[in-house]
């Protein structure tokens, strides 16, 4: 009952409280995500048996053995799949275990080992969500901000930086400082392309792929040079204990106090777009930048802001990566979150809640990779295949209304009901 | 505002609740409550793990040369290996425990980048083999140095060995063979980065080239090295080739991993130059540019790693130090395009020299 009081509900009265309805309007907009993610994973399995081996050696003797092809044909994929979540989620039974040994003996390892695969995928899952989170802002803005990337690298140097630069400050200033450094320097890098926009109406696209390669080279640079650490190899000295985000479990366990933050700053971001005047200008600029001068905003304003927030919030993501996880920035510092935070944004509808669970699934699928690839041989280059393919579903979703035979006008026959 | 609190304050208590979880188990020992008891009568595959640098499986350099040492290996010895990509720095502590978990008995990390993650983890693992190629241990110098920070291990590690090569002698003769190729009296060599694996190839090779001045009395220069601060960018590799011939040389060793792929582009495209390849066999690895490959600089890898393997198969296994020489093949020069026999027999002579100390390459 509760269910279909929610969805008769007029969306004008939805945005009072803090809830799911803005993320579940109607279970029509949920649907067609989960079913782009469903289908992503078909055709991904479908990829992992037509690259195998055995399975393709099994399909040429089809005619004479046809269970065999369809059997090899299903192994490959449960082996996949099963280290894919096995590696992302670990197994209940184990956790369970572990626990229980815990507690009659005192023996945390079988435990700390059970939590691994999926703290790893909550590590993983955390420079996303900020990253996400930082594409979504400029959706809302109307701005498509290709440069998280470059902000992410410029985050982690600001981020870096910061942290080993000072030895003796007490960790309440130090961290805190830390990641400030790393907002300031992603917020500077977002700024440029949305003051070129909004002054010059250079298009931000264009602008922020170029600070995505100005970044790239600035930091060659600065880890060949200024930023190098003593001895050969071209990374930064390590961070300062006292600028660390403090872990929540010992090693190997990397899972950290980032996560908890980009929660938080997740929750105050949907509070600053959908509770403040800020928040709802710049929607209203992203909505219909026209209609919004008319009624006296300032574009030029909301532009800029947006692209500081969003620059700030890459920023945060590389700042969450180096202070939480790597302590250190090298070549090669990051697998282009920057780019999976366009999809990540895409595939939440830009809405916070939807950005942080689309990172946690992009953050199983990064996490379980590795076993899979381990256990299954299959290349780590199938996820950014079964991530693309979510995508496009998502970003064409008459595919998914066509195969699945959803009607698209449900949403409107509601309304005129009403 | 009062909504704010009430959420900060669960989101508090949520966090009290997960630090106390976490807390807990770090205060309690973690010592193994019994030892696994392993049966020792059936004899069980060793298992060997590959973990590359950021250059992935088939960077066509020593991620996938060493990886060949380990499929050699598999061939011969019924080892089981296989490999994990690592396409970010976080990936490499990753990607290792892993293996650990696997209770793989070898593991060979690629790169210097992973000499700290590796040098952490040989600590943690006493019973685990490690090999790392380009690396060795002690590598804690100075005191800006922090063991397990900046740098792996201040003393040598009983578990690891470190694979290094000198590269410089097989540098050394395709500067030698260079010197006496070319047409225009200048050559180039030019890097990745200005780090020791890779000015190592440089050195040796301007030595080459001096070396081949002082027997023949000719006067064939080195153009200043210079390098592109990166290892990928293929239109560098194209510029940098380029800009050497505009300045007359016809002759370019890129030392920068797929970098130098773009010269090779170049000089087959412009026909006014050829390259050296490092690392593997440029004719075979790159077999569309074989035309303009004058030799290469071969870093033999997979023999380093297939010896590593066939220590541990042997139970012979000790940390310390591979070096690659000429003289043991772990280093060595690829045929060389167009090379009159004189030439052939003038390398042969100086390989023997260098093996023996009567030619340095310094």
């Amino acid at each position: 009952m509760t269910d279909k009081t929610v969805k008769d509900t007029p969306s004008g009265k939805q945005d009072k409280k803090f809830d799911l309805r803005h993320i579940f309007e109607g279970s029509y907009s949920t649907l067609l995500p989960l079913l782009a993610i469903f289908t992503g994973l078909v055709i991904g399995a479908i990829v992992i048996a037509a690259t195998d081996a055995t399975v393709i050696a099994a399909w040429q003797n089809f005619f004479q053995a046809p269970g065999a092809a369809l059997a090899a044909t299903w192994t490959s994929i449960a082996v996949a799949y099963g280290a894919l979540f096995g590696g992302s989620l670990g197994s209940p039974a184990e956790i369970f275990a572990g626990i229980q040994t815990y507690f009659s003996t005192g023996d945390s390892a079988a435990f700390m080992k059970a939590i691994y695969p999926i703290t790893e995928s909550l590590v993983t899952a955390t420079p996303y969500i900020f990253a996400g989170l930082a594409v979504a802002v400029g959706f809302r803005c109307g701005l498509f901000n290709i440069g998280a990337e470059g902000q992410f690298f410029m985050g982690a140097l600001g981020s870096v930086f910061v942290g080993y630069s000072f030895s003796s400050l007490p960790a309440i200033i130090h961290l805190p400082l830390a990641l400030l450094g790393g907002i300031a320097a992603g917020a500077l890098w977002g700024a440029v392309p949305g003051y070129l926009k909004a002054k010059f109406g250079a298009h931000e696209v264009v602008n922020t792929i170029m600070m995505n390669w100005i970044g790239f080279r600035l930091s060659d640079w600065l880890l060949n040079g200024p930023m190098k650490s003593p001895g050969f190899r071209p990374v930064t000295r390590n961070i300062a204990e006292a600028a660390e985000l403090p872990h929540f479990f010992p090693d190997p366990l990397r899972l950290n106090w980032g996560f908890i933050l980009a929660l938080l700053v997740a929750w105050l971001i949907y509070w600053l777009l959908f509770k403040t005047t800020i928040g709802f200008e710049i929607r209203t600029v992203g909505a219909n930048p026209d209609a919004a001068k008319y009624a006296g905003v300032n574009i030029v304003r909301n532009f800029v802001l947006a692209m500081v927030i969003s620059g700030g919030l890459a920023g945060l993501s590389g700042a969450s990566q180096v202070l939480g996880v790597d302590h250190w920035v090298g070549q090669g510092f990051s697998a282009g979150y920057g780019f999976d935070a366009i999809a990540i944004a895409l595939l939440g509808k830009s809405h916070p809640l939807g950005v942080v669970l689309s990172a946690l699934l992009f953050g199983v699928l990064r996490g379980g990779a590795t076993r899979m690839q381990s256990l299954a041989g299959i290349p780590v280059d199938i996820i950014s295949i079964i991530q693309g393919l979510v995508i496009v579903f998502v970003a064409a979703p008459d595919i998914i209304r066509w195969l699945y035979r959803i009607r698209p006008a449900e949403k409107h026959a509601l309304q005129s009901r009403g | 505002m009062k909504k704010l609190y009430t959420v900060l304050a669960v989101l508090l208590v949520a966090t009290m609740i997960l630090t106390a979880c976490g807390a807990k188990p770090t205060a309690a020992p973690a010592e193994p409550t019994a030892a696994p008891v392993e049966p020792t009568a059936a004899p069980v595959a060793i298992k060997v793990g590959q973990v590359t640098d950021l250059g992935g499986i088939d960077d066509k350099s020593f991620n996938a040369t060493a990886y060949a040492g380990v499929e050699k290996a598999a061939a011969d010895f019924g080892i089981t290996g296989k490999y994990l990509e690592s396409q970010q720095q976080s990936d490499y502590a990753k990607n290792i425990q892993q293996f650990l978990d696997e209770d793989t008995d070898l593991i060979v990390t690629v790169g210097f980048l992973l000499g700290v993650d590796t040098a952490t983890a040989a600590k943690a693992n006493p019973d685990t083999k490690f090999a790392i190629v380009d690396y060795s241990y002690p590598d804690c110098f100075g005191d800006t140095a922090v063991e397990g920070q900046t740098c792996g291990s201040a003393s040598e590690l009983s578990n690891v060995l470190g694979l290094t090569f000198q590269t410089d002698e097989a540098g050394f003769l395709a500067g030698y063979a260079a010197a006496a190729m070319t047409k225009t009296g200048k050559v180039a060599t030019f890097g990745g980065l200005e780090i020791p694996p890779v000015t190592i190839f440089m050195t040796g090779f301007e030595a080459g080239v001096k070396h081949y001045n002082t027997v023949h009395g000719t006067a064939v220069e080195v153009l200043p090295f210079t390098y592109t601060g990166n290892f990928e960018s293929t239109d560098d590799g194209r510029a940098f080739a380029e800009s050497f011939v505009q300045e007359g040389a016809d002759i370019v060793m890129p030392v920068a991993g797929p970098v130098g792929l773009g010269s090779a582009a170049y000089c087959k495209e412009s026909g006014s130059c050829m390259v050296i390849g490092v690392d593997n066999d440029w004719t075979v690895s790159a077999a569309e540019y074989k035309d303009i490959v004058l030799t290469s600089v071969l870093k033999n890898t997979n023999v380093a790693v297939y010896d590593a393997i066939k220590m541990i198969v042997d139970g012979t296994f000790k940390g310390g130090l591979y070096i690659g020489t000429l003289a043991n093949g772990g280093v060595g020069i690829a045929a060389v395009n167009g090379a009159s026999p004189e030439l052939l027999a003038e390398l042969e002579k100086l390989t023997a020299d260098i093996s023996s100390g009567a030619v340095k390459v310094k």
